[in-house]
């Protein structure tokens, strides 16, 4: 099996156990030259990301840049809790290409597979 | 060819099993926070983003997560006190061709509604967009407003 950033491992689950996260909602890609990862977390501006790269495991923190409203609460959807999630990244990528963007509360992560092991075409000689 | 009888599950444990972990996951369901709830919604009744609505003596103010959307792509009206939020999250082309590990994201056309419950003044009201957070200030109008009467006793 492929292996892909994929789910939390255990231990890092284990590790938010003192903190209240919570998971923001994400969508992977897979393309020639690498992935494409989207996580929402409206409400995080670009300095309240916290992003950590721990072997082949990387972290995404953000923490909500939360202006607070006066007055009295009527209804409440919304967490107040930071977002945070672990994924295992796949060998093949090239973690000092590692690029982010945040914008309207999205991030989006570049994850460029390494020069090897990006597919090519072999020329055959005579 | 080996013929092995057909054994039936047995019915009882197999029930059972199914059943405690379908309450185990109602459990989890009813453990998880607010947003986890309104996701399970939104897998029924396509998206709908969470909002929190505050009220001060002058203003409401309502409060949607948007992630990732253009300012173009989100409508906000007010009708008969009720103010509507809607509008669609396109899918993105450039990803068409890619193979897809997790789609958690949701596209497509939203709306939510919240009746106000007291008059605002439509004129007034201010909306803004920023890191995915739609936040909407209503003032209220001024009959709407609690007034300070003064009573003399003598």
């Amino acid at each position: 099996m492929k292996t892909i950033v994929q789910a939390e491992p255990k231990a890092a689950a284990e590790r938010t156990e003192h903190q209240e996260f919570v998971v923001p909602v994400v969508n992977i890609f897979e393309t020639g030259d690498g992935y494409a990862l989207e996580a929402e977390m409206p409400g995080v501006r670009k300095d309240g990301l916290e992003i950590t790269l721990e072997g082949n495991e990387i972290t995404i923190i953000g923490r909500r840049a939360t202006e607070p409203v006066t007055g009295e609460l009527l209804f409440r959807e919304r967490s107040a809790a930071d977002y945070r999630r672990v994924f295992e990244l796949d060998p093949a990528i090239d973690t000092s290409k590692i690029s982010a963007k945040m914008e309207q509360g999205m991030l989006t992560l570049a994850l460029p597979k390494s020069e090897q092991v990006k597919p090519r075409k072999i020329t055959v000689s005579d | 060819m080996n013929l092995t009888r057909y054994q039936r599950p047995d019915l009882g444990w197999a029930g059972f099993g199914r059943l405690s972990s379908l309450r185990d996951e109602l459990d989890r369901l009813f453990e998880s926070p607010w947003t986890e709830l309104a996701r399970t919604s939104q897998l029924l009744s396509g998206w709908s983003p969470a909002l929190d609505v505050h009220e001060d003596k002058d203003n409401f103010v309502v409060q949607a997560e948007l992630p990732g959307m253009k300012r173009e792509d989100i409508d906000v009206s007010l009708q008969d006190g009720a103010l509507s939020i809607s509008g669609e999250r396109k899918v993105e082309k450039k990803y068409e061709e890619a193979e897809i590990y997790r789609t958690e994201r949701f596209f497509g056309k939203f709306q939510r509604t919240v009746t106000l419950p007291t008059p605002v003044a439509a004129d007034k009201v201010k909306a803004q967009y920023k890191d995915g957070v739609l936040t909407i200030t209503l003032p209220k109008t001024e009959a709407a407003k609690p007034k300070q009467i003064d009573v003399n006793v003598n």
